[in-house]
């Protein structure tokens, strides 16, 4: 007897889907539950791990999760993969280091400003990478961060080998703790958001065939560097805060770890969601972290977790959680 | 001064050349960029080590067991892993970087890396040349690359595993009708290369030390090389290592040792915004650019 599996949507996933005035309370909780219960969940993460080091893990969590997040953007909105988010890491980093010390700005203002200028130096950089496609753009960045890391070894410009020492911190823990899980969150929903918009479905439809995009008008290289730009903007926050945070930015900064954890994480998470990545870096980083005491071990591993991923699993935790949410699913014989 | 560069331009070309010949080949004939490249000429280094020391074998016993497991690996690194992500470029990448790195960092963590490490010469003592004084390991370098550029030529031209290869390279459909196994030849074309590089480690580590942190440097060499001479072309690769192989030691002669990585970078970086399929690539002129 052949049978087969058959998904069909549940009934309450039809209604709110459909329906905008919506009338039961349960059907307002079926939407609302799965975007509130992990933001939630995010927020309250430093309360609930114990001790000065528990709120480092969340806070060092939340910068992959960022990075993830825009690793995922830029594969969503311009169907590019990045091989170097350490780019856009490093850039960040060294460019608020460079202001707090020379120009002695607040942490709070060279966040910012790294964040606008670590994009546009980025972006500048890629612009003219950006008609290549596939394996040739993922080389070009792939390549970037090295280049960069050589270039500092080499001429001993911005500290050199030693790196960037006597960076403030922030102000106080809980400004620490809680900027850059409302970044975090903010930036998260507000892509996912972003993603519906007008801009957003033409950056969809790059992704999907930029050479039909390009046959209905629409200008792919701009809308590329706009799609960049942002990705490249969340990096770059990433490593400005990492800098404040450690009160250091050196070489490290560039280092190929910073690119493969956020490709992993979005593995884990279900690449192309955007929540995804997310919910991989809560999980890949505090497991990182756990096996800091094995040394490089913890990078075989979860290099070797990648490639089981891609391999056997490569639809994503979120994406399988989402199908469960939204879907029953019954043997039916054909 | 000028002969001197001279010399050791031609030897860092054809060093370049071994290195990259592997990776061209089997981008050419099955489209897998491996980048798992420079953590492959890493391992067959410790293996070989292992093999002379531990195990104590003689010399050509130890480094032909090292160069046919390095192949091995690489065929089931296509047969277990690749196979199930084929015709996907970007995943990959992702793989057999992720295996590479894997790698590498698993020989960090058992104590591979530092200066402790290195193979034995094949040829010891060294010659004058035009009044420059040059180990014979380096002149074998030469004459080792140049016969493995010759008898791969030999065996891509005139045999028909080679015109098999050939086929694959320029239509994989068309070649699949003609009962080409595609599977089978991209398995050999990742044995290959992995072969290929196996042997430049043999040949070119005795020059330095064994290290796990040279893997990157390897892959960014092969890839530059390959990239400037186009991803599939053999010709591309010799004379994109003379360029940089030329350019390298300029620049480590007036400029210093850390421009050496700069140089490869440079010409990767170049070359994709200038003209992306190199000096000699033709097949993909229009497909790599919207």
């Amino acid at each position: 007897m052949a049978r087969r599996l058959e998904r069909i949507d549940r009934p309450i996933k039809v209604l709110t889907d459909d329906i905008y005035a919506l009338s039961s309370i349960w059907n307002m909780l079926y939407v609302a539950v799965p975007r509130i219960f992990p933001a939630l969940l995010v927020l309250l993460m430093p309360l609930l791990s114990p001790g000065a080091y528990g709120e480092r893990v969340v806070i060092i969590t939340a910068i992959y999760a960022l990075l993830a997040l825009s690793w995922d953007f830029i594969s969503l909105s311009t169907g590019l993969v990045s091989l170097g988010q350490a780019l856009f890491f490093g850039v960040g980093a060294y460019i608020a280091g460079l202001l707090n010390l020379h120009l002695g700005l607040s942490p709070i203002l060279t966040l910012a400003l790294a964040t606008v200028l670590g994009a546009s130096f980025c972006t500048a950089l890629l612009a003219p990478c950006l008609p290549l496609r596939g394996i040739y753009f993922a080389m070009t960045t792939l390549v970037y961060p090295l280049l960069i890391a050589r270039v500092i070894e080499a001429t001993a410009i911005v500290g050199g080998t030693d790196g960037l020492v006597g960076i403030d911190s922030f102000p106080n823990a809980w400004v620490e703790t809680y900027l850059v899980l409302i970044f975090l969150l903010g930036c998260g929903f507000g892509l996912r958001r972003f993603m519906t918009t007008d801009l957003g479905l033409v950056l969809r439809s790059i992704s999907d065939n930029d050479q039909a995009a390009r046959a209905s008008g629409v200008n792919v290289t701009s809308h590329k560097l706009i799609a960049l730009w942002i990705g490249a903007a969340l990096g770059a926050f990433a490593g400005a805060y990492f800098t404040h945070l450690y009160m250091f930015v050196g070489l490290s900064a560039f280092s190929l770890d910073l690119s493969i954890l956020p490709i992993a994480c979005a593995v884990v998470g279900g690449m192309g969601t955007l929540a995804g990545p997310v919910v991989g870096a809560f999980i890949l980083v505090p497991l990182a972290e756990m096996l800091r005491d094995l040394g490089t071990l913890r990078i075989v591993s979860y290099s070797l977790l990648l490639v089981a991923l891609v391999l056997f699993k490569p639809e994503g935790l979120l994406s399988y959680l989402k199908r469960r949410y939204e879907q029953v699913e019954r043997w039916v014989e054909v | 001064m000028v002969p001197s560069l001279i010399i050791y331009g031609l030897i860092n070309s054809v060093a370049l050349a071994l290195i990259a010949l592997g990776f061209s080949l089997t981008y050419g004939i099955s489209r897998v960029a491996n980048f798992s490249h420079g953590a492959l000429y890493v391992v067959t280094g410790f293996a070989a080590w292992l093999l002379l020391n531990r195990v104590q074998l003689n010399y050509y016993l130890a480094v032909f067991l090292a160069v046919v497991l390095i192949s091995v690996i690489g065929a089931s690194i296509y047969r277990l892993a690749l196979i199930r992500v084929r015709g996907m470029p970007l995943l990959e990448i992702i793989v057999t970087f992720a295996l590479g790195t894997a790698a590498l960092e698993a020989l960090r963590f058992f104590g591979f890396f530092g200066s402790n490490y290195s193979l034995p010469p094949l040829f010891r003592g060294g010659v004058t040349l035009l009044g420059v004084p040059v180990d014979t390991q380096r002149l074998a370098v030469v004459v080792i690359g140049g016969t493995l550029v010759f008898i791969l030529w030999l065996v891509t031209h005139h045999t028909r595993v080679g015109l098999a290869f050939r086929a694959m390279a320029q239509d994989e459909q068309a070649a699949m009708m003609l009962g080409i196994d595609s599977d089978l030849m991209a398995t050999w074309s990742l044995a290959l290369g992995a072969a290929l590089v196996g042997l430049s480690a043999i040949v070119l580590l005795p020059l330095s030390f064994i290290a796990t942190e040279s893997g990157a440097n390897i892959l960014v060499s092969a890839i530059a090389v390959c990239i400037l001479g186009g991803l599939e072309s053999t010709a591309g690769v010799i004379v994109a290592s003379l360029l940089i192989g030329y350019a390298q030691i300029l620049t480590v002669a007036y400029l210093g040792p850390h421009y050496q990585m700069i140089v490869a970078l440079l010409a990767i970086l170049v070359t994709l915004i200038v003209k992306p399929s190199g000096l000699f690539g033709k097949q993909k002129e229009l497909e790599e650019r919207v």
